[in-house]
């Protein structure tokens, strides 16, 4: 065989390889063509594109398509906020008000005015320090401080203050929620700006426990409940909760307060 | 040479003597790319179990009946990255149409496989030692449990390092060097204790 033949019979080989397999993708792609919404796409380009998945679901595309489906609610991206809400109403053909934004608020005022059992020296993450005998904290049910809702955030809205508790940067806070879910002690919670008063406290432990591990503490003392005008702040089970709808900032809990751990924003 | 090699010593060999990953390092860079969390390490280990099985058969077929009767043997490597290319691309239109859910958590990992060279390995060895078409399908399947096996051990262990305190200068890839060393070095052990 000369070395034409060879290179001729080389490339006719490939070349029918590979006609025979493009015409195979072509007819494939014909068969087996998904139809997808235009507008799917159009909502996937103004979403933030984070897939943080604070909507619920499996990132910004398969939120988009619940969106066009009309299976998820307009405002369902808490990441994009207000604006997002409105362009995605536009691209619909909906309209939209708007509802208020909501930051994690830290329900723990311990940190280093909590007293620690041990030293702890290991893995710093609140996870694994809670493994440990329930955490080096007197308080079970206080903030460790060991950052575990500072590395959940992606979008470093969180740090740890000079008083070992977590600092939400509001202008930074996306309120996507993957702190509150990364808390082991749910500590966390999302309030509104628009919501002044608030127990420090998220501690279940009856007055002398709570007293004795925390200078900052709800010892489930009443002053509050007897005291509110608006019978807005209730003690269950050993801890103050406000009732925001009834609450009008008049402030008297929070003077009333022994522990000092209601607090006015 | 191959005919009489048998088959359980073709599965060992895939699974673990001739393991893809660490033993013949091939196939690296998803390795230590998608081996970060342990879900998308088997979603990417799925993909691959099944695009090596598919592409060991398909290859098969063309080496025997197109090229070798043509005795243009020396175009395998070229002709088994169209092949591969081709099939992945294929399996990504049916997966797509009649299996949405896989489709969108192999979404990424399926175009990635085509230009993984463990696939063309597995092909262009079984060219090398001449194995028939059952040796070749099996050492197809072999080779992606032995990739799976190996990609979920290590996203197992990486994904338990993040919570250790690591030196900021062996943070993140060396690490994952270091862990793939051990685990190489675990799996040469294999070449003495498997006689078969």
């Amino acid at each position: 065989m000369s070395l034409t033949t060879l290179v001729i019979q080389a490339m006719a080989t490939l070349g029918g390889l590979g006609l025979v397999i493009g015409i195979m993708l072509i007819a494939a792609s014909r068969l087996f063509k998904v139809e997808t919404n235009p507008l799917v796409e159009e909502v996937v380009e103004i979403l933030p594109g984070a897939n943080c998945g604070a909507c619920g679901y499996a990132g910004c595309a398969d939120f988009a398509e619940k969106v066009v489906a009309e299976d998820a609610p307009l405002d369902g991206c808490p990441v994009g906020g207000f604006e997002t809400t409105k362009e995605i109403g536009v691209i619909i053909g909906q309209e939209v008000s708007e509802s208020e934004k909501e930051y994690p608020y830290v329900r723990c005022g311990g940190g280093i005015r909590c007293v620690d059992r041990f030293d702890y020296v290991g893995i710093e993450d609140c996870t694994a320090v809670i493994m440990l005998s329930d955490g080096e904290k007197g308080c079970n049910y206080g903030c460790m401080g060991r950052g575990t809702c500072v590395r959940a955030c992606p979008f470093g809205a969180i740090f740890i203050d000079e008083n070992r508790l977590p600092s939400v940067n509001k202008n930074l806070c996306t309120s996507c929620g993957l702190c509150l879910a990364a808390c082991p002690n749910d500590i966390l919670m999302f309030a509104k700006d628009s919501e002044q008063v608030h127990v420090q406290c998220n501690s279940h432990d009856k007055g002398k426990i709570v007293k004795a591990v925390c200078e900052v503490g709800c010892i489930g003392c009443k002053i509050c409940e007897k005291n509110c005008p608006e019978d807005a702040i209730k003690v269950t089970n050993f801890l103050a909760e406000v009732d925001q709808d009834k609450c009008t900032a008049c402030g008297i809990c929070v003077e009333k307060c022994p522990q000092k751990c209601i607090e006015m924003r | 040479m191959a005919a009489d090699v048998s088959l359980l010593q073709i599965f060992m060999d895939g699974v673990f003597i001739k393991n893809f990953l660490i033993i013949q390092f091939l196939g690296l860079c998803s390795f230590v790319g998608v081996t970060k969390d342990t879900k998308s390490a088997a979603g990417m280990s799925g993909a691959v179990i099944f695009v090596m099985t598919l592409a060991a058969t398909v290859s098969f077929l063309i080496y025997n009946f197109v090229l070798v009767p043509l005795k243009l043997e020396f175009l395998d490597l070229i002709s088994f990255i169209v092949v591969i290319a081709a099939l992945v691309q294929l399996v990504e239109f049916v997966v797509r149409k009649n299996v949405p859910s896989l489709y969108r958590s192999l979404g990424i990992f399926l175009p990635l496989i085509t230009t993984n060279c463990a696939v063309l390995g597995v092909v262009l060895l079984n060219v090398l030692n001449e194995y028939s078409f059952i040796q070749s399908v099996v050492f197809g399947v072999s080779a992606g449990i032995g990739y799976a096996l190996v990609m979920l051990m290590m996203s197992g262990i990486r994904e338990r390092t993040t919570l250790v305190n690591v030196p900021s200068s062996m943070r993140g890839l060396p690490h994952a060097f270091l862990i793939a060393t051990m685990l190489s070095m675990a799996f040469v052990n294999y070449f003495g204790v498997i006689a078969l």
